[in-house]
């Protein structure tokens, strides 16, 4: 700590604040408040490089930083009967759905693709929080499904991203249906012997955990990834007395035998690719790591210091470039 | 019957009279045998209109009646030599969930369900039928000793859902749902589910997955409670009836939904009116179920039980 990043840089950020157009260049850290430049989040990927922050990411975002440059196909998920219960709460559920479907370019909650990973070849399916809160109805029930069956028919292992807050209510028991239907594709997967891995990312909750999130091979969760069973505010309450520090977060569950290993996101392609290579169980490894998306520009956050200031200061300057 | 559910008001009434006008007849020499008559006919005509045609938010009240025969009830109703197994073997013991072995019209089964206690002791007791994650892990463990033995399962489901606590999470709630949700749709033995009450969310579906799924005539079986429906979507509690109506919750919905396979009839006036008959009833429907299940081998249960589930949503939806 010294006198300049004290007192001289948190001017400098209040100036750069009061400009208007930070809105687009500029995102705010919803943990720490610091405004980081968009490209520097992006070369981040999109974790913050002053706290170590693990924004959450669209599936585009995802399929993005999963799998290797100009590999990634999407797999079509067959339609689902729209809107099955023509159901209503204060907003039509068809009226929420055309309004997510603008706000992300997305037809649905879960997307599903193929593609290499350090030249491995993988099917993924990603669920998308920006989405009605990720939330698994039908559609997500035909990814999973869809996912699992390309998995099989290709001999690759099935990855799966979740993010979500629970079912898809407006389609009542049917989102419930959803739970012993992705645990199908699930068993699928894990019958032909393939690896099933699950990444559990902020926030995974409701009956999405209670399913096909909870039955992996593997376990993985993103640093500070709130997941759980039941809601906090449905807990607190029921019993009345004040949740332990951390809890139901990604390091807490680790703590608790629910996951096998919580891993930053700078290395968890690396970790997945590992994984995966030493479960395909072939006589060498297939791992071509040239074939990364991304310039392992950032290994971690201390080393995204664009000068050269105190290296144990987790504070680089968001103005610099 | 004491206890009148708030829509059953009118029932209430003409009740009251009748025991007042019983009463009026002892003490005095008043013949008022057929004014009681009157008051009777009126009242059986009563309960039948009301009970023909209940609301989502009515059945919601009907399937959680205190009076309403419970796990226990049935068990006792219908399962011979019952031997209730305890445990998860790994934690503890979970009295929300029960199980054990037992005799069902001369066939050995394996028992398993939610009780959610008819008194005030007995509903502490048993958690008001919510789950720990031991007796979802005790569920499995039943399940995989049945199949072993090649004896079917039947559950009872009757919950409000699993219950939401600190020590639940820790000891990893939802991975106990699923792997019970996993093992259930992975047995190669017939596999029957009832919904007797209230079938709650994921707490419901870890011993729902069945080959035949039955459904008493007033129960319900939803995502999540009305009341946790109408906080979230509507930001109101006061909105549960609002949210039991749209999310299509009784039994008569689930069916024409696919999600369940056929309806127990309800004695008139629900199934807290008649408890033996209720019982006698699924029994009956119980056994028709059993009986097309078990010349079936175990992998042919599987795979028709998995494509069950896998049709679901598909077709039959306008
Ligand atoms: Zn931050």
């Amino acid at each position: 700590m010294n006198w300049l990043t004290n007192f001289v840089r948190p001017k400098i950020r209040a100036l750069v604040r009061k400009q208007d157009d930070r809105e687009t260049l500029w995102e705010k850290c919803p943990s720490c408040g610091q405004m980081i430049f968009h490209r520097d989040l992006d070369a981040a990927m999109r974790v913050c490089p002053h706290c170590d922050h693990h924004m959450r990411l669209n599936a585009r975002q995802r399929l993005e930083q999963l799998l290797d440059d100009g590999t990634i196909e999407r797999i079509a998920v067959p339609d689902v009967p729209a809107d099955p219960l023509k159901f209503r709460d204060v907003k039509k559920y068809t009226d929420r759905l055309k309004d997510a479907r603008a706000k992300t370019s997305e037809d649905e909650a879960m997307v599903v693709a193929s593609g290499t990973m350090n030249g491995l070849g993988i099917i993924t399916c990603v669920q998308n929080f920006a989405f009605m809160g990720g939330s698994m109805g039908l559609a997500a029930g035909e990814a999973m499904l869809a996912g699992a069956e390309r998995a099989v028919a290709d001999s690759k292992p099935l990855i799966i991203f979740a993010a979500a807050g629970g079912a898809r209510m407006q389609e009542g028991i049917l989102s419930l249906m959803q739970m012993p239907r992705t645990t199908i594709a699930v068993e699928m997967v894990q019958e032909a012997g393939l690896p099933y891995i699950v990444v559990l990312t902020d926030p995974t909750t409701g009956g999405v955990t209670a399913s096909y999130a909870m039955i992996g091979d593997i376990h993985i969760a993103e640093p500070g990834a709130l997941i759980g069973f039941a809601g906090q505010r449905v807990i607190q309450d029921t019993i009345r007395e004040k949740l332990p520090d951390g809890f139901q977060r990604a390091e807490y569950l680790l703590e608790h035998g629910m996951i096998d290993m919580v891993v930053h996101r700078h290395e968890l392609r690396d970790t997945l690719s590992r994984i995966v290579d030493m479960m395909m169980n072939r006589d060498e490894s297939r791992i071509i790591k040239s074939l990364a998306a991304l310039p392992p520009a950032v290994d971690a956050p201390s080393e995204e210091k664009t000068d050269a200031d105190d290296a144990s200061d987790a504070a680089p300057v968001e103005t610099d470039s | 019957m004491n206890s009148f559910l708030e829509f059953e008001k009118p029932l209430a009434d003409i009740e009251g009279k009748l025991k007042e006008l019983k009463h009026l007849a002892e003490d005095g020499d008043v013949d008022v045998s057929s004014e009681i008559a009157k008051l009777e006919t009126r009242s059986d005509l009563l309960l039948r209109e009301t009970y023909e045609d209940l609301g989502a938010w009515q059945k919601t009240q009907v399937a959680r009646h205190a009076d309403r025969p419970h796990y226990l009830d049935y068990v006792e109703g219908l399962i011979e030599d019952f031997t209730t197994l305890a445990g998860d073997r790994g934690f503890g013991e979970d009295k929300a969930i029960l199980g054990g072995l037992g005799r069902f019209r001369g066939r050995s089964v394996m028992v398993i369900g939610q009780e959610k206690g008819s008194n005030t002791t007995d509903r502490i007791k048993h958690n008001f039928g919510m789950a720990q994650p031991e007796g979802y892990r005790k569920a499995v463990r039943l399940m995989k000793l049945a199949e072993k033995n090649n004896i079917p399962v039947i559950t009872f489901v009757d919950t409000a859902g699993a219950h939401p606590g600190i020590e639940a999470e820790e000891r990893g709630q939802a991975e106990a749902i699923a792997r019970s949700i996993d093992t259930g749709l992975s047995l190669k033995v017939p596999f029957i589910s009832i919904v007797i009450g209230e079938g709650g969310s994921g707490g419901a579906i870890a011993l729902a997955a069945g080959n035949t799924v039955l459904m008493l005539e007033h129960a319900i079986y939803s995502v999540i409670t009305p009341e946790g429906c109408a906080s979230i979507l509507w930001r109101s509690g006061d909105k549960a009836r609002d949210a039991a109506e749209a999310m299509k919750l009784t039994a008569q919905d689930l069916l024409e939904l696919g999600v369940i396979d056929k309806i127990i009839k309800e004695p008139l006036g629900g199934a807290h009116r008649g408890a033996a008959e209720t019982i006698t009833a699924t029994g009956d429907a119980l056994a028709e179920a059993l009986d097309n299940l078990v010349e079936k081998d175990g992998e042919t249960l599987r795979l028709e039980r998995r494509q069950k589930f896998l049709d679901m949503g598909r077709a039959g939806i306008a």
